[in-house]
C-alpha cells in the first residue's frame, strides 16, 4: 500500500488539485456574476411578478432549458470556438473556464429563482406596499432574505463545478479529472486514480462545509 | 374621506372569469375606523388591496380627498403608498434584519429620512410607541406573534400615513394578544387622527374596535351601517351567521334549541343601545303588566364606545298583556322581535313564512 502511494508523482497531483481548484472557483465567481442577475430576471418577469413579461420569461426560460438539458461533455466540443474567442484559447484551466461558466450559469439562475419564488410573496407585498422602487427592494430585501438560500445555492453550483472540471480533463483541461482518466483509466494505474478521487471528495466536502457555515451564518430564524 | 365607487374586479384565466368585487361603492370618513367583514373568499382582501392599488380594480373610482388614484403615474403611486399604512396577518417582517432596520430601511429606501441620525431619532420614537424600545436590535424570529405586529405596526407608521390599512392583522394572534393590538390601533387612531380600514372575518375585532362596518359577499357589499346598527340588527342571513360567532345570544335566536328547554309563551329578543340602556325597564313592564317574564338569556356591554343591551326573555301571558308590554317598549325605542320556538337555520327568506308567529319592529 505505502509502496504503491510511492510510486504516486505527487507534485502532479497537487498541480492537479491546484488546477481543479481554479477550474471550479474562477467560473464559479463568473457564474454568480451573470447567474444570479439571470435568476432576478427569471423571477420578476414570471407570472404575477412585477415586471411579468410571459414572452421574455418564456424565450428566456426556454435558452435556459436548453443549456441545462445538454450534456456537459457535448457543450464543451461545442464551445470551443466561443472559448478561443473569449478566454484566447481551449486547453488547459484557462480553456475550460468558458465552457464551464456556461454550463453552470443557468444551473445557477434557475436555483437563485426558485430560492426567491420560495420567499413569503407577502416580503413582496410588503415593501409595494411602503411605496419602495422594485430595484430597492431587490437589493435591500429580496437578496437579503434570499442569501442563505443563494449561499446554498452557491455551493450546490460549486460542488456541480467540481464534477464538471472532471469532464473538462477529458478535453485538455487538466486537473484532478484529467489526472484521474489518464494515469488511472488509461494506463491501469488504480492507486493514482483512488488518490485523484479521494482529493476530489475532500474538496466538495471543504465546498459543502464552507457553505453550510456561511448559509448558519446568515439565517436569522 | 375616500369615496369607492362603482368598483369591480375581475380575474380572467382563460375562458373562466371569477368576479372578485362586483359594484362597490362605500364612503369612509376621514380619522373613522372602517371594518370590513366577510367570510374567506367573500373579496376583503380584494377591495382592501385596491385601496393601494396592490390590486388593480377592473373599473369604477376611488377618491381619496378627490383625488382619483386609480389613474395616478407610477411616480405619484409611489408616493400614495408611502403615505398609506399598510399591516398584515402574517406580519411580513423581513427576517434578515433587526427590529431597527425593519423599519428604518423602508425610511432609508423610500428616501423619506435621508439623514441617519434623524432616522434613528424617529424609528425609537416608533419603538416607543409600541412598547418594543427594548428589543430594537433582535430578529423578528426571536419576537412573539404580538411583538412582530407591533414591529408591523410602527413601520406602516413610520411614513406618518393617514391611512393605515389592516389586513387580517389580529387573525393570527390569540385572543389575549389580540385585544393589546386592537387597544395599540384605537388609541393609535385616537392619538394621531389616523383613518384604520380594516378586514376581518372575525365580528368580536369589528365590535371591540370599528365605529363603521360594511358586509361583503361573494363580492358585493350586502350590509354597511354603523357598528351598533348591524351588530344588533342584522338584516343580511350572512351578517347573522358572522354576528353570532361573537354573540352567543344571537347564535340562540338563530337557533332556539340552544336554550335546552322548550317554555310555554313567546321567546321575545329585546334589543336596546345609548340611553335606553340604563333605563329600569323590565322593572315597569313588571309594574304593569300581569304577564309572567323570565329572563332567558343576556347581556349589557359596549360596542366601542356605545352600550347596548340584548335580553332573550320567555313571557307566559294574555295577548292584551303582552300587548301592552310592547306598547311599553316601543315607547322606550326598544327592539323587539318575537323569536319562532320551533328549530330552524332562520335564513330571512324562510322566516318570513312564519309571519304569524314573528313580527319585527324596526324602531
Amino acid at each position: 500500500m505505502l509502496e504503491a502511494l510511492q510510486q504516486v508523482y505527487w507534485p502532479e497531483i497537487l498541480q492537479g488539485t491546484w488546477d481543479t481548484i481554479l477550474m471550479t472557483l474562477l467560473p464559479l465567481f463568473f457564474t454568480v456574476v451573470l447567474g444570479l442577475p439571470l435568476g432576478i430576471l427569471l423571477f420578476i418577469t414570471s407570472k404575477d411578478k412585477p415586471l411579468a413579461q410571459p414572452r421574455f420569461y418564456a424565450v428566456t426560460a426556454l435558452i435556459v432549458n436548453l443549456l441545462r438539458s445538454m450534456p456537459f461533455i457535448i457543450l464543451l466540443i461545442i464551445l470551443i470556438p466561443l472559448s478561443r474567442a473569449i478566454a484566447g484559447t481551449s486547453l488547459g484551466v484557462r480553456g475550460a473556464i468558458v465552457p464551464l461558466t456556461v454550463a453552470a450559469t443557468p444551473f445557477f439562475a434557475r436555483l437563485v429563482e426558485n430560492v426567491l419564488r420560495e420567499l413569503d410573496r407577502g416580503i413582496l407585498e410588503a415593501c409595494q406596499s411602503m411605496g419602495i422602487r422594485l430595484p430597492q427592494i431587490i437589493v435591500g430585501a429580496l437578496l437579503p432574505e434570499a442569501l442563505p438560500g443563494i449561499l446554498a445555492a452557491i455551493t450546490v453550483t460549486g460542488v456541480t463545478l467540481i464534477s464538471y472540471t472532471a469532464m473538462a480533463g477529458a478535453v485538455g483541461a487538466g486537473g484532478l479529472g484529467d489526472i484521474a482518466i489518464r494515469y488511472g483509466y488509461q494506463r491501469f494505474e488504480t492507486t493514482v486514480l483512488i488518490v485523484s478521487v479521494v482529493f476530489l471528495v475532500i474538496l466538495v466536502n471543504i465546498m459543502e462545509w464552507a457553505g453550510q457555515r456561511l448559509v448558519r451564518h446568515f439565517t436569522h430564524w | 374621506m375616500i369615496e369607492i365607487s362603482h368598483l369591480n374586479k375581475v380575474w380572467r384565466s382563460g375562458a373562466r372569469t371569477v368576479t372578485a368585487l362586483d359594484d362597490v361603492s362605500l364612503r369612509i370618513a376621514a380619522g373613522s375606523i372602517f371594518g370590513i367583514i366577510g367570510r374567506s373568499g367573500a373579496g376583503k382582501s380584494t377591495l382592501l388591496r385596491t385601496l393601494n392599488l396592490l390590486e388593480r380594480p377592473t373599473s369604477g373610482s376611488i377618491r381619496m380627498d378627490g383625488q382619483e388614484i386609480t389613474t395616478l403615474p407610477h411616480a405619484e403611486l409611489l408616493k400614495l403608498r408611502q403615505q398609506t399604512g399598510m399591516i398584515f396577518q402574517h406580519f411580513n417582517l423581513l427576517a434578515a434584519k433587526t427590529v431597527f432596520d425593519n423599519i428604518a430601511w423602508p425610511l432609508k429606501a423610500t428616501g423619506l429620512i435621508r439623514d441617519a441620525g434623524a432616522r434613528r431619532a424617529r424609528v425609537l420614537e416608533l419603538l416607543d410607541l409600541v412598547g418594543l424600545s427594548e428589543h430594537a436590535d433582535k430578529y423578528p424570529a426571536q419576537l412573539s406573534g404580538g411583538q412582530k405586529q407591533r414591529v408591523g405596526i410602527a413601520r406602516a407608521l413610520a411614513s406618518r400615513p393617514k391611512l393605515l390599512l389592516c389586513d387580517e392583522a389580529t387573525s393570527a394572534l390569540d385572543p389575549e394578544t389580540t385585544q393589546s393590538i386592537l387597544a395599540l390601533l384605537a388609541d393609535i387612531n385616537r392619538t394621531l387622527g389616523l383613518t384604520i380600514i380594516l378586514i376581518t372575518h372575525e365580528m368580536q375585532v369589528i365590535r371591540d374596535l370599528c365605529d363603521e362596518v360594511a358586509v361583503i359577499e361573494q363580492g358585493r357589499i350586502i350590509e354597511q351601517g354603523s357598528v351598533a346598527d348591524i351588530f344588533l340588527h342584522p338584516r343580511h342571513d350572512v351578517t347573522r351567521a358572522l354576528v353570532a360567532q361573537s354573540d352567543p345570544l344571537l347564535a340562540t335566536i338563530l337557533n332556539p334549541s340552544r336554550l335546552g328547554v322548550t317554555l310555554p309563551g313567546l321567546l321575545v329578543h329585546l334589543t336596546y343601545s345609548g340611553e335606553t340602556t340604563w333605563q329600569p325597564i323590565l322593572s315597569q313592564i313588571c309594574a304593569c303588566s300581569p304577564a309572567q317574564i323570565s329572563i332567558l338569556q343576556g347581556e349589557v356591554s359596549m360596542l366601542k364606545d356605545t352600550p347596548y343591551g340584548q335580553l332573550l326573555l320567555g313571557i307566559q301571558g294574555e295577548a292584551a298583556d303582552v300587548a301592552q308590554i310592547f306598547n311599553i317598549l316601543d315607547e322606550h325605542q326598544v327592539f323587539h322581535e318575537i323569536i319562532p320556538a320551533r328549530t330552524h337555520a332562520a335564513p330571512p327568506a324562510e322566516a318570513s313564512e312564519d309571519t304569524e308567529n314573528s313580527e319585527a319592529h324596526h324602531a
